[in-house]
């Protein structure tokens, strides 16, 4: 791809970027979010039409028409929401729109032996009879991948294809993938993730505000050169963590144990304090955070609040006993996208600006004011619909609900998925200030960077329950994997 | 940056221009039948076409506070009809007029939290739960009066509907009272700012701390409440409470809330474009009525208009992204 240019009416998205892929390579696109990764995939798929430049594919220049088009050429895209039917089975899916047909009638013999065939290829033991619905993620986008295969794709763009997986399956996709390279697929690989690029990754290239950078051997390059080409400044520490005097205990939990599956839970946190909550996915760290806001009734045990007791069966109650929660999925459960920043900002708190039954405007408008300013939030206005906002800012938009509500316990559940790396660092300061102004901050995420970087203490969980504790000071990548995965 | 700004001034245009463009759709209207017919754009005319209104402006309140939630009301016909003939049969007992009134309106409320328990508690989708009530509701009224309707009020009462206030008609008044209240009760209260926020995103306002289960059952209660309130004011026109009354109105309230821009996803939308959208549709028989279009024929230009009305408003809401 040379020169390609997009412009949307009135944006200009992409603005002369030069992509090249050889055969049998991974080829990594990074950049900020808004840099043009997502847009310049979608013209090579065929989802949008380039606005100039020229695509060789071969050494003869292509004009990529439509998906279709896009497949026919071989280029097969396998998207962060997966393209499949839930109820049909693995091979269904996999053959969708192409069913082999006998009689006037779908073969689905022939089905189920091509589906095992191509499953196979791939070093896969999954039966193809089986309804995607019961799948894995991982194993889902496996299934993504075989259809992608079936269709004798040569080009492969993913698109943050481990954003959802855990450790192990991210082992197991990238088995998959050095497979693929092996028979000479090429393969274009979408992340945020650092560590993943050094591991899986041949060449990286670097866009920025809708240009091309550079494209780098990944064995040539650092980390720290390539967020400072990415983001155009030093992040030289990219953990800014800022150690806060320790006060009080806020929060104790006693023996938390709920039919979800957590096993008797017990832990304490600190005013000030940091605590991360490492695991591999369906370890219970979400299902620790819904037991301790309300969201799951507690079989037995207790939450005590600055040593009392507190009862907590809803959300409300949660937030009356000083508790806030940031959930893993900002738009399916933190934000309400068509209202507001301001009516969001406010909702946990409206009590507070109700009088005689109803909701002062302007006193809401001054609160909400002076956290979009405290924050830096990057909005044109309170009355601005936050659907229309970026990943961080409305990251900033959730934080500032707790910030309203006077919360003195923040759960943080996954706080920097999907954020880019500017806007993280940002994310972190914010946890420090937190912290520094007497907040007790609880951090699930599965990033172990993060976990290791901001903590101040680690509880690392496994099958429903604490397996390990250990101080920041004495934690390392393998000392957490190990209490994780319970060797 | 600059993509957003355009962002926003494309929502900002969207968001008037959906309101203004069901206003002009109404003025527009209003132009052409008089006209046709210099008879239309009388205000005896206009005063009778808002009468006519009224009941359905009425119902199409709760309607709008239903859709709103991402909610549906299919059994606000039935529940009129039901709240009517119990009323009916106290003012024939002679319990004192503001006690009948209560008896209506409490009708309908009870009703009404009966689907919001269905509904929450018993986590039935609202469309099956209203259509249940729908039946529940009619079947109970026509057993209740063995399917005959109840008839002959004193004057006190028939004055709801027939009376006049400085020359405009009590339920004329009824319906501007209503609208006022549930407009302040959707843009300045808790319980709009909720109603809002559980059909935005339910999750989001439950973890937001909403008593979500509270504020929809409400909303459902409101909803009876408001047909409890058209069943008096159309048992005192017709002088007589009918079993078989608010056929179909459900249909009707639905149509007023969609011609006035609230998304049948949730929400979003207005009691204020709802009160055009109602009147749109008063107008419409009205002036169709003048000109002496048969009712077959209504029935096809009421529909044609149901579906430019929302044609319209989805593709203003696809210009601004």
């Amino acid at each position: 791809m040379r020169e390609i240019r997009k412009t949307f009416p009135g944006v200009v998205a992409l603005d002369g970027v030069d992509f090249g892929l050889r055969r049998g390579e991974v080829h990594i696109l990074l950049g900020e979010n808004g840099a043009g990764k997502s847009t310049l995939m979608k013209i090579l798929s065929g989802a949008y039409q380039k606005s100039a430049g020229r695509i060789t594919l071969d050494g003869a220049e292509v004009e990529i028409r439509n998906p279709a088009h896009a497949q026919s050429l071989g280029i097969a895209t396998i998207y962060q929401e997966f393209n499949l039917v839930p109820h049909l089975s693995v091979g269904e899916n996999i053959f969708l729109g192409r069913e082999p047909v006998r009689l006037g009638l779908i073969d689905r013999r022939a089905v189920n032996r091509r589906a095992a065939e191509v499953l196979n290829g791939l070093g896969l033991s999954l039966d193809p009879r089986r309804p995607v619905k019961g799948l894995r993620v991982a194993e889902q986008q496996m299934v993504e991948v075989a259809k992608a295969l079936s269709l004798d794709a040569r080009v492969l763009i993913m698109d943050e294809p481990t954003a959802a997986l855990t450790e192990h399956e991210i082992k197991e996709l990238f088995a998959a993938i050095r497979g693929l390279k092996a028979r000479g697929v090429s393969i274009v690989y979408i992340s945020h993730r650092m560590e993943e690029l050094f591991e899986i990754g041949d060449r990286v290239t670097v866009l920025r505000d809708g240009r091309s950078v550079g494209t780098f051997d990944v064995k040539e390059t650092n980390k720290f050169e390539l967020i400072r080409l990415m983001v155009n400044r030093d992040l030289t520490e990219l953990f800014p963590k800022e150690h806060a005097v320790l006060g009080e205990e806020v929060l104790r939990v006693e023996g938390l144990t709920t039919r979800g599956g957590l096993k008797d839970v017990s832990f304490s946190l600190h005013k000030g304090e940091v605590l991360g909550i490492a695991g591999l996915l369906g370890a219970g760290r979400t299902e620790l955070a819904r037991a301790i806001f309300g969201l799951d009734r507690l079989e037995s045990g207790a939450v005590k609040i600055k040593g009392e007791t507190r009862r907590i069966g809803s959300p409300r109650a949660a937030i009356n006993a000083g508790l806030g929660f940031l959930t893993e999925d900002r738009k399916a459960q933190g934000l309400v996208l068509p209202l507001s920043v301001k009516d969001n900002l406010c909702l946990p708190s409206v009590d507070k600006f109700t009088s005689l039954g109803f909701v002062d405007a302007k006193r809401e408008r001054r609160a909400a004011e002076r956290y979009v300013k405290e924050l830096r939030i990057r909005t044109p206005g309170l009355d601005q619909k936050v659907v229309y906002l970026s990943g961080g800012n409305q990251q900033k938009v959730v934080l500032s609900k707790w910030l309203c509500s006077e919360a003195e316990v923040f759960i943080f559940d996954e706080p920097t998925r999907g954020v880019d790396v500017g806007a993280k660092a940002e994310i972190y300061q914010l946890m420090n200030r937190l912290a520094a102004s007497g907040v007790a901050i609880i951090m699930i995420s599965s990033e172990l960077p993060e976990i290791l970087g901001m903590s101040d203490r680690i509880l690392v969980m496994r099958a429903g329950s604490v397996a390990c504790e250990l101080p920041a000071r004495e934690a390392t990548q393998e000392k957490i994997l190990e209490c994780a995965l319970g060797e | 940056m600059r993509a957003r700004g355009i962002e926003l001034r494309r929502d900002f245009f969207s968001h008037y221009a959906r309101q203004l463009g069901t206003l002009s759709g109404l003025l527009g209207l209003v132009l052409v039948l008089w006209a046709l017919t210099p008879h239309f754009l009388t205000v005896s005319n206009l005063l009778n076409v808002a009468e006519q209104a009224a009941i359905i402006a009425i119902v199409a309140v709760g309607m709008t506070f239903v859709i709103i939630t991402g909610g549906i009301d299919l059994s606000v016909g039935s529940v009129l009809a039901f709240a009517g003939v119990v009323m009916a049969e106290a003012l024939h007992k002679d319990v004192p007029l503001p006690v009948a009134l209560a008896v209506a309106l409490g009708t309908g409320l009870f009703c009404g939290l009966v689907n919001g328990a269905l509904i929450t508690l018993g986590r039935l989708p609202p469309f099956i739960a209203t259509l249940g009530m729908m039946s529940v509701a009619r079947g109970t009224a026509l057993m209740f009066t063995e399917g005959r309707p109840v008839s002959g009020f004193s004057g006190g009462f028939r004055s709801l509907a027939t009376g006049e206030v400085f020359g405009i008609p009590v339920s004329v008044i009824i319906m501007v009272g209503v609208y006022v209240v549930a407009h302040l009760v959707l843009t300045r209260t808790k319980l709009g700012r909720y109603t809002y926020a559980i059909g935005g995103n339910e999750e989001a306002a439950l973890l937001s701390g909403v008593n979500v289960r509270v504020y929809k059952a409400a909303v459902y209660g409101i909803s009876g409440m408001l047909s409890g309130l058209a069943a008096v004011i159309l048992t005192a026109r017709l002088n007589s409470a009918q079993p078989i009354a608010g056929m179909m109105y459900e249909l009707d309230a639905i149509a007023a809330t969609v011609i006035g821009g609230t998304s049948l996803l949730g929400g979003e939308g207005t009691v204020v474009g709802t009160l055009i959208g109602a009147l749109i549709m008063a107008v419409l028989r009205n002036g169709l009525n003048i000109l002496g279009v048969s009712s077959f024929v209504q029935q096809v230009v009421i529909g044609s208009v149901i579906i430019a009305a929302v044609l319209i408003d989805m593709w203003l809401k696809r210009r601004a992204g």
